[in-house]
């Protein structure tokens, strides 16, 4: 297990890489869900607006 | 008369329902192939001659690089759509694949200079591919900054799909400058663009990550296409359905 | 057919005209990036030592990115008092081709920054150590590059209209796309003054200027026109 962490030395190299990749992954399905959240709360209030005028 | 399934694309309430239909199967496919391909780039795939395991990189490094370029091109394509025929949804998918655009291309940056050090010796080299990515992000940066500037929807969407066909002319000029300007300097002796040519045996993790990081694509833009829609959307019963149906 | 050409050359040619008289009666615009250009090439022999070997080195770099600069900050008043007080407006409503009427905008925009800071260069050029005889080359080089910058300009300058504080993002739009001009009129530059045959470098720098010439104020058109809406 170890051995495989070590990546034969490179392992800072390796798991830094592949954590920034997987951050940016992660990173973007949350922004992408944020947006909806807003989005539906931004059209409720929208809505809410237009039908008391 | 082909043309026809198309063009229901351009309804917001048909859009709206196909993207929330298939926007979470294709970000499940994604997971899965992403799961396989980890496996396959970490643990089955074997050690390379050269570079020992520190190659791995390339199994997340190329499929940002693949993603921040396709990204690219749908945006422009959306973006003259939009501009051309004036279809708002085209609009809202180029506005949807900046950000994404903008992460991957940071994230192929930083990946491919962390690959850099061990096996070049340097984080940093201005080889011609590495400098169109850099103006790539760039690129995204005053997409975003200029959407993000101009307060008036439509025109953002018009002004930022200008922007975006003029960068998409720019980029082989930067490219092919770049390559000149480089093959005057000393030829690059570490960088081998083409190394060996890779074995079935590593190759076939990445065909898995590409594969995945493009239905990863196509879902990201599908959920923020989607809010995007809703955000323009001025009212209209099938909003009010939709929202009904929303859950907080 | 013809008559609408004539007239469309016409009215770009008064629009110049106009243009040009109104820089003539405010110098201090125009005069602005032309200091600018001028201290910034001052700057650098003072911020790096002056030994004349290292100073020739850097001068194409030097004498670039200041053009590039220059040119950006001159950029801010290529439409922006015209679509302040409507001017721009009454272009598109003219009935005249308004590609043409904002070319010659562009053009005035080169007359004034482009044309003397390429007259200017060569002087700040052999001040950085460059040799007397490179001086024709250098000038060649920032007159075909200033012109390509001017078009791109016209773009960001077109694309930023309708943004309040528009300096920052202008920048960042359009010296990604000056990049490649950058490239080959530092190339030529160095070329110039190491006293090689630079013709290639112009070569290309002229034929960016043509493309830009062909295709920027089109772009530039569609961007203005969707500002002013």
């Amino acid at each position: 297990m170890s051995e495989f962490l070590d990546m034969s030395g490179y392992g800072a190299y390796v798991w830094s890489a592949y954590a920034i990749a997987i951050g940016g992954l992660v990173l973007n399905v949350w922004m992408a869900r944020r947006q909806q959240r807003r989005a539906v709360q931004e059209a409720r209030r929208r809505l809410a607006m237009q039908e008391q005028s | 008369m082909n043309w026809v399934w198309f063009h229901r694309f351009g309804s917001p309430p048909y859009f709206y329902r196909f993207a929330g239909r298939w926007a979470p199967w294709f970000l499940g496919i994604a997971v899965l192939l992403l799961l396989v391909g980890l496996y396959g780039g970490l643990v089955a795939a074997p050690v390379d001659y050269f570079q020992s395991d520190a190659y791995r990189i390339i199994y997340v490094h190329v499929p940002s690089a693949y993603l921040s370029l396709m990204t690219y091109t749908w945006m422009a394509i959306a973006a003259a759509v939009g501009l051309i025929w004036r279809i708002k949804i085209a609009h809202a998918v180029a506005a949807s694949c900046a950000p994404a655009g903008a992460t991957f291309t940071a994230v192929s940056l930083i990946t491919g200079m962390i690959w850099g050090q061990p096996t070049w010796g340097t984080y940093w080299a201005w080889d011609p591919r590495i400098v169109s990515q850099l103006f790539v992000l760039f690129f995204f940066l005053g997409y975003i900054g200029l959407r993000g500037a101009i307060e008036d929807r439509d025109r953002a969407d018009r002004a930022s799909a200008v922007l975006a066909i003029v960068g998409v002319v720019n980029v082989p000029i930067v490219h092919f400058s770049v390559d000149w300007w480089n093959s005057l300097h000393q030829a690059p002796t570490l960088l081998r663009s083409d190394g060996p040519s890779m074995p079935m045996s590593m190759a076939w993790p990445l065909l898995v990550m590409i594969a995945a990081y493009t239905f990863y694509f196509l879902a990201i833009m599908l959920m923020r296409a989607r809010a995007e829609v809703m955000r323009r959307e001025r009212g209209g019963a099938w909003l009010r359905e939709v929202l009904a149906r929303e859950a907080t | 057919m013809n008559v609408m050409r004539n007239s469309a050359a016409a009215a770009a040619t008064a629009i110049l005209q106009r243009d040009l008289l109104l820089a003539y009666r405010r110098p201090g615009e125009w005069l602005q990036p032309l200091a600018f250009f001028a201290i910034v090439t001052v700057l650098f022999p003072l911020a790096l030592d002056p030994e004349a070997a290292r100073l020739r080195q850097l001068a194409p770099a030097a004498l670039w990115v200041s053009l590039l600069l220059a040119s950006l900050l001159a950029l801010d008043f290529l439409y922006r008092e015209d679509a302040r007080d409507g001017t721009l407006e009454q272009y598109v409503l003219s009935g005249q081709p308004f590609t043409a009427l904002l070319l010659a905008k562009t053009a005035t925009h080169w007359l004034l920054t482009g044309l003397p800071l390429a007259l200017f260069g060569p002087l700040a050029a052999i001040s950085l150590g460059a040799p007397p005889q490179a001086a024709p080359g250098i000038f060649v080089a920032l007159l075909l590059g200033s012109v390509t910058l001017s078009l791109l300009g016209s773009i960001g300058a077109g694309l930023t209209l309708g943004v309040r504080r528009g300096g920052a993002l202008l920048s960042l739009l359009v010296l990604p796309l000056a990049m490649p001009v950058l490239v080959f009129g530092a190339r030529a530059t160095a070329l110039a003054i190491a006293g090689d045959d630079a013709s290639g470098a112009l070569y290309l720098l002229a034929a960016m200027g043509v493309l830009s010439l062909t295709l920027a104020p089109l772009a530039a058109a569609a961007a203005v026109r969707i500002s002013l809406e």
